[in-house]
């Protein structure tokens, strides 16, 4: 079982109790989109993806950051049993929607990059190590159930 | 030793880009991005004390194995060694910035440095590239949009690529 902190417990609830999870989500997902092309490879029914304006605007695209940001949100409600809470996740994303793993990676950078940007300075060194521990637990829970 | 990943060929998504050929071969960033990203270095070039510090910081706290490269120094937050290593790394990455088609030629030296001197393994100059985009964007927020992050995040992969090129 994952040990947190004091520090990572507050510092993880208190970023995601104040984000605008309809903000962020579209805004990570698209970036992932535009910084990572490859990825777009699971969106093919999604329309325009053309360049990096078409991304940004695409409707079905926000709507889906938007629902990934929720996805995050129970991890967020139980960081003690991440791997559990996401075992119906990652066969999902494993069997049906064949993601690549590594993917999960690259989302999480792009998440990060863009809470990042939206706390400045807040953003320091230690929050980002603790905001980045959470995201690598999530990465491999979400990755547990392949084989 | 393969190229980082995020390096890999894809098509250009921009119709009337020009795109410049380096000596290493990479012909990924448009003469738009090139500008792009030698514009943001050169604002970090009076503050790279500053940047260079707090790239490492991150980097070392985030990913704690960085660490073992740098017994030899104080890397505590305000350390003036944190300052002036960040520094150097800082202005070589600027310095390279502003003639990104000649960064084989310009990084020579640095690249036998980390082959046969400093030897850090190359899977953490991936670790210090991410670390230095989330410097960047929590520096310049909104600024650093999805294009100049692709921009930047290309640029930085192939500073790491070609660096680690004489490794063996």
């Amino acid at each position: 079982m994952v040990q947190w902190t004091d520090f990572e417990r507050k510092t993880i609830q208190s970023i995601f109790e104040k984000m605008d999870y309809d903000d962020v989500g579209p805004a990570a997902l698209s970036r992932c989109l535009v910084v990572y092309p490859w990825t777009q490879r699971y969106f093919g029914n999604f329309g325009n993806l053309y360049n990096a304006a078409a991304i940004q605007g695409n409707p079905m695209v926000a709507a889906h950051g938007k629902t990934v940001l929720r996805g995050l949100d129970r991890a967020v409600k139980n960081m003690d049993d991440i791997k559990a809470t996401y075992a119906e996740l990652s066969v999902l994303h494993s069997e049906k929607l064949r993601v690549d793993p590594d993917n999960f990676r690259l989302l999480a950078d792009c998440l990060t990059i863009v809470v990042a940007a939206r706390m400045g300075a807040d953003f320091t060194a230690d929050v980002q190590g603790a905001f980045q521990k959470f995201l690598a637990v999530v990465v491999s829970s979400l990755g547990r159930q392949y084989h | 030793m393969q190229a980082n990943h995020t390096c890999a060929v894809r098509p250009s998504r921009h119709s009337t880009s020009t795109h410049s050929t380096s000596a290493t071969g990479y012909n990924m960033l448009t003469d738009h991005e090139k500008e792009l990203i030698a514009k943001i270095w050169d604002k970090m070039i009076p503050v790279a004390s500053d940047i260079g510090a707090e790239c490492l910081l991150r980097m070392m706290t985030t990913f704690p194995g960085t660490k073992t490269y740098f017994a030899h120094l104080d890397i505590r937050p305000r350390s003036p060694h944190l300052r002036s290593h960040g520094k150097k790394i800082v202005l070589a990455i600027a310095e390279c910035s502003k003639d990104i088609s000649s960064m084989m030629v310009t990084l020579a030296p640095l690249q036998t440095l980390h082959a046969y001197k400093l030897r850090i393994d190359p899977c953490n100059f991936k670790l210090l590239c991410h670390c230095i985009l989330v410097t960047l964007a929590a520096h310049m927020g909104d600024e650093f949009d999805p294009v100049a992050h692709a921009a930047m995040d290309k640029y930085l992969s192939a500073f790491a690529a070609v660096l680690a090129e004489k490794y063996r």
